[in-house]
């Protein structure tokens, strides 16, 4: 089963390095890697997109846990949570597709944020079968580049992750 | 106060009150090979090798219960160390390590002697430190003494570039008393609730096991299990790393379980109802096959480690917490509990147990004209009155020496579990005769381990540390030679070294006293003479049976009932 652990981590040099080399020295996988500061500087927000059997997310979580630069960790998985994936893609357009790219992209709420004569680069956000559904709708050959920032997400209500 | 960077770490390690630093110098490290020149308090012993200085400090940890402190230099001396530290990451022993490192500015440019000790090190230390900036530094190396040392020990490495501890950069020194880090808090307590659930399945057992591991050692918590397993008169058993946590000779102990356990130990686990782990983890050589683990058990674990708890085996009630303190909330329910144990039950149970133990599975060929191994260490046992400190190499005069050396209190008995280093033995008996200078210590090894970190020897006629070197000499490397035997067809590929050194000659050469013994009635006069020589290391080298074999062996994806017994024609094996 797919599961989001998010990750309150020291912000500190090596410390993506440490989850990542937790993931790859024990064998899990990793579906996607988010990273960035918090607005506390001294604190890193990581969302893990990973996947395998209950023992499996047990002790990956208990793993994550025991790294001494992580303070806090929930997997979004076990409660209520919205999530987000942001995605670019880059598209060729002309005269006769250019519009029905727009519409397209209007249904999905993309914004065409760059165009030249002969292309798009469209942003989109929503959760990660939304973003496939979009792809899968473009027509193969158009695309010239598609770049996703994997998932990222928080519990829904007024409880969160910090300090 | 004002000092160097170099100056820092070597007044840090005093106010740690460090006794010994094992290392050995080089280029990253001058400014602090000079600030150690400059002071008195931390005794810095020269090994010969890095490898040897992790594992004697190791082994100083592990007779002590005191963290040891390592330094190395960049490069070579820092992965050469590697080895030593990856050994102590397994059987979580509370260490330092120092490694220099080139200077910040040089960092990441391939320079002389460089590699990316944190990155290196990262998968086998507890945690890691690369100090960037001189105000960092005493804070850092009290936080690597903290990690190392509370919740489930393990080592830290200090990586130290080299401008760091520049002389002419000196800035004001302040030792914290404590430290205190937000993203690191082991837990101590255990569950309450927990805790009285195990105690009311302990009660009601009715096949009930003491499964009793290194942790219990680690977390000083023997004398609460003592307590614990006389209060519940229950079978006790062991892991090799927890060996001495409870006494070898008393009635209650059946002997260590796993691969090469005892009969009675594994068939006892196999049947039992209800098992308690105490600061043990399931390790796969105590499992063997997982699906066939103690079939009927209930499982109650103790850990300081929330990641050992189901990580192989999925228990019943799982207690996060050190062993010594939920032991002690364990004794105190059980003493006032109002449940009445079914002691008829337990009768039976010891009477199937005391079968199994009729069985004296390591029973051996005592009438053999070449020596066996088991011999030679039964000799040693009587010799030391089983006192010694027992250090030891990897392979079968390992598991001899856990079988036959009868450990009564905890911390006598060092040995690489986890990563099973060969090259351990000797440098370890060097760390443990520094620590306990009035006492017997013996590295039981083979031909093949004592030759990976033989140069040692030399450092023991430097300190003059009289450790006595027990060498079972089968001139094969004897656990590769047994599984080849079982499972290869006796294809004895590349476990035979067609040249040996001449150990006497060599222990002299190094200026130590060296024996050959050959004959089974030279083993005790030659062990009694030795250890009479309270000044001298000795190295005594039996030339034991090639062809002897560790028994009983669980194989390779067999379970604990399943095990290989050594045939003996007046016994029938059930």
């Amino acid at each position: 089963m797919r599961h989001i652990i998010s990750i309150l981590i020291e912000n500190e040099a090596g410390a993506l390095s440490r989850v990542a080399g937790l993931f790859s020295a024990r064998g899990y996988n990793i579906e996607s890697l988010t990273v960035a500061p918090t607005e506390d500087e001294t604190l890193s927000r990581m969302t893990v997109v990973t996947g395998g059997s209950d023992r499996v997310i047990e002790q990956i979580t208990k793993q994550l846990n025991k790294l001494i630069d992580v303070v806090k960790l929930i997997d979004l998985v076990e409660s209520t949570h919205v999530e987000r994936e942001l995605m670019m893609v880059k598209i060729k357009t002309s005269n006769e597709t250019r519009e029905e790219v727009k519409r397209l992209s209007d249904i999905f709420r993309g914004k065409i944020i760059d165009v030249t004569n002969t292309s798009y680069v469209i942003e989109m956000t929503g959760v990660s079968d939304k973003l496939d559904a979009f792809v899968a709708a473009l027509d193969n050959e158009t695309v010239i580049e598609v770049l996703r920032s994997g998932p990222m997400g928080m519990t829904r209500g007024e409880k969160g992750l910090h300090l | 106060m004002k000092l160097s960077g170099g100056e820092i770490v070597v007044q840090s390690l005093i106010d740690e009150e460090v006794e010994f630093l094992f290392g050995y110098p080089g280029g990253a490290v001058l400014h602090l090979y000079d600030a150690i020149f400059h002071q008195q308090q931390v005794k810095h012993i020269l090994v010969r090798h890095e490898q040897g200085a992790v594992h004697a400090a190791d082994a100083y940890a592990r007779s002590t219960g005191k963290p040891g402190v390592v330094l190395v230099t960049s490069g070579p001396g820092a992965t050469n160390a590697v080895t030593g530290i990856a050994t102590a990451h397994l059987d979580s022993i509370p260490m330092v390590i120092i490694s220099g490192q080139v200077g910040t500015p040089v960092i990441g440019t391939d320079a002389f002697q460089e590699v990316d000790m944190v990155g290196i090190t990262r998968p086998c230390v507890k945690h890691n430190f690369l100090v960037k900036n001189i105000a960092d530094l005493a804070e850092t190396m009290k936080k690597a003494f903290y990690v190392a040392t509370t919740g489930r020990p393990g080592p830290v490495v200090v990586d130290v570039p080299k401008d760091i501890t520049d002389p002419s950069i000196k800035i004001p020194y302040i030792y914290p008393k404590e430290v205190v880090m937000r993203s690191y808090n082991p837990t101590v307590k255990g569950h309450s609730g927990q805790i009285k659930k195990a105690v009311e399945l302990l009660l009601n057992a009715k096949r009930p096991m003491i499964y009793s591991g290194g942790g219990v050692i680690l977390g000083e918590g023997s004398v609460e299990l003592i307590e614990f397993s006389k209060l519940l008169e229950f079978p006790v058993t062991s892991t090799l790393m927890g060996l001495g946590a409870y006494p070898a000779t008393d009635q209650q102990f059946v002997g260590m379980l796993g691969m090469h356990g005892t009969y009675e130990a594994n068939m006892s686990m196999h049947e039992s109802d209800v098992i308690i782990a105490i600061g043990a983890r399931f390790d796969d050589r105590v499992t063997g096959k997982l699906a066939e683990f103690c079939p009927y058990a209930k499982f109650i674990h103790i850990d300081i480690d929330p990641s050992s708890i189901s990580k192989t085996i999925q228990v019943d009630v799982p207690i996060v917490g050190q062993v010594k303190e939920v032991l002690r909330e364990m004794i105190v329910l059980i003493k006032n509990s109002k449940i009445v144990m079914d002691k008829k039950a337990l009768e039976a149970w010891w009477c199937q147990v005391n079968k199994w133990r009729d069985l004296h599975c390591l029973e051996y060929d005592r009438n053999s004209d070449i020596i066996k191994p088991q011999h030679v260490i039964e000799q040693l046992y009587e010799v030391t009155n089983g006192e010694a400190y027992v250090t030891s190499d990897v392979g079968q005069h390992q598991m001899f020496a856990a079988q036959f050396y009868h450990f009564d209190k905890p911390r006598r008995w060092i040995n690489s579990g986890g990563l099973g280093t060969m090259g351990f033995g000797l440098p370890a008996a060097l760390g443990v005769k520094l620590a306990h200078p009035n006492s017997d210590v013996a590295c039981i090894t083979g031909e093949a381990s004592i030759q990976m970190c033989i140069q040692e020897l030399a450092t023991a006629t430097q300190y003059r540390t009289p450790v006595k070197v027990i060498n079972l000499n089968n001139r094969y490397m004897g656990m590769v030679r047994q599984w080849q035997e079982f499972s290869y067809e006796s294809r004895y590929s590349e476990s035979y070294m067609d040249t040996i050194p001449n150990f006497v000659k060599l222990a002299e050469a190094y200026g130590h006293v060296g024996m050959q013994i050959e004959k089974p009635a030279d083993v005790r006069p030659a062990l009694e003479e030795a250890f009479a020589m309270k000044d001298r290391l000795v190295f005594m080298d039996f030339l034991t049976d090639r062809t002897e074999n560790v028994f009983p062996m669980i194989e390779a994806g067999k379970s604990h009932h399943d095990m290989r017994l050594r045939t003996s024609p007046d016994k029938e094996l059930s």
